[in-house]
């Protein structure tokens, strides 16, 4: 399959996601057990996209850990999206640096 | 006349509070743009993917799936779930639409909402103004797109130490969006740490070691996001 029909089936998913509630729902969602499942999905998603692709990512396995470590660490302190991003990529830099040869 | 000022002054206002976003996302996108050439895409294919789905996690799993040769229902299926965050937010900003807004706007707004700028958009008090998020887009996706490129044209001559300090940026991202309501919510902590044993259980545990990386996300994703909303049904809250 062609990369620009890869593309063009995933903006026509992706669009349809963002624009659907904002021209169709007028009303917020009645079911409870829905929002609630709706709420959760991203947190969801998102974890087991991180774990343990993120130690996996990295060349030495103990370079993704200890990034996990400290994107977690700060990130759970307020870090904003670009300091934790940028607190990972150093971590894996400077570890590599020093396990890498 | 007015109105027109009003509208000018809000657009600035977005591409003001768009340009520290704009920023974050180059730095990401290139690492989203190493993950596309390993995919094998072309710079302008790149390009044209984050111009279109500005979305992070959901083009990293697109890349993995056209390096994969993943099949057509697939990717469609792997966009809903990696995406259906988007779902959520455009249904929180549908709630600030005012309802004379023209539907023209709803379709332009809805193009670009990412965690960032529906965050600035609904951080704003009143009414959503279309012309903030537009102000917002318009730094920030050229970055994103421009990003990607440069990630998949410059990947190769980078040693592989920065690229694999690159690649983690994406993660970072995710922990970034993951890890602050997981501290203040127990339910939301609970989701994270259950989301990574599950994940990792999924790719040693036999039978579902087999499935595509893709297949596993979405199993889990349905999984545990019913086991939460059972456990721990939200209360009514009209716009959290």
């Amino acid at each position: 399959m062609h990369n620009y029909l890869y593309i063009l089936i995933a903006f026509a998913v992706i669009y349809a996601i963002r624009v659907l509630p904002l021209t169709l729902i007028r009303k917020p969602l009645r079911s409870r057990f829905l929002r609630s499942f709706l709420y959760y999905v991203p947190y969801v998603t998102l974890a087991v996209m991180t774990f343990p692709a993120i130690v996996e990512a990295t060349q030495v396995p103990l370079a993704g850990v200890a990034a996990l470590i400290a994107g977690a660490a700060v990130a759970f302190f307020g870090g904003s999206l670009l300091t934790v991003a940028a607190t990972c990529c150093g971590v894996v830099f400077v570890l590599e640096w020093i396990l890498v040869r | 006349m007015k109105q027109a000022k009003g509208a000018k002054s809000a657009f600035a206002e977005g591409v003001r509070d768009g340009i520290p976003i704009a920023l974050g996302y180059f730095a990401v996108a290139f690492s989203l743009g190493i993950a596309a050439r390993d995919a094998g895409l072309t710079p302008l294919q790149g390009f044209i993917a984050s111009v279109l789905c500005t979305a992070s996690a959901g083009e990293h799993a697109l890349f993995t799936l056209i390096g994969a040769g993943a099949a057509a229902w697939e990717v469609a299926l792997v966009t809903l779930i990696t995406n259906a965050r988007y779902f959520l937010m455009s249904c929180a900003l549908s709630q600030r639409i005012s309802p004379e807004m023209k539907n023209g706007h709803r379709y332009l707004v809805g193009a670009a909402v990412t965690d960032e700028i529906f965050g600035i958009s609904i951080a704003r008090p009143g009414a959503l103004e279309p012309k903030y998020h537009y102000g917002a887009m318009a730094v920030a996706v050229p970055a994103w797109a421009l990003g990607t490129a440069l990630g998949i044209l410059m990947g190769t001559i980078l040693p592989g130490r920065v690229v694999s300090a690159l690649g983690v940026a994406l993660y970072g991202m995710f922990l970034a969006i993951i890890i602050p309501p997981a501290r203040k919510e127990r339910s939301v902590a609970l989701c994270v740490v259950f989301g990574f044993l599950c994940s990792w259980a999924a790719g040693v545990l036999p039978a579902l070691r087999e499935l595509s990386a893709g297949t596993r996300t979405i199993l889990l994703t349905l999984g545990l996001s019913a086991l939460a909303a059972l456990l721990f049904p939200r209360k009514e809250e009209p716009d959290a």
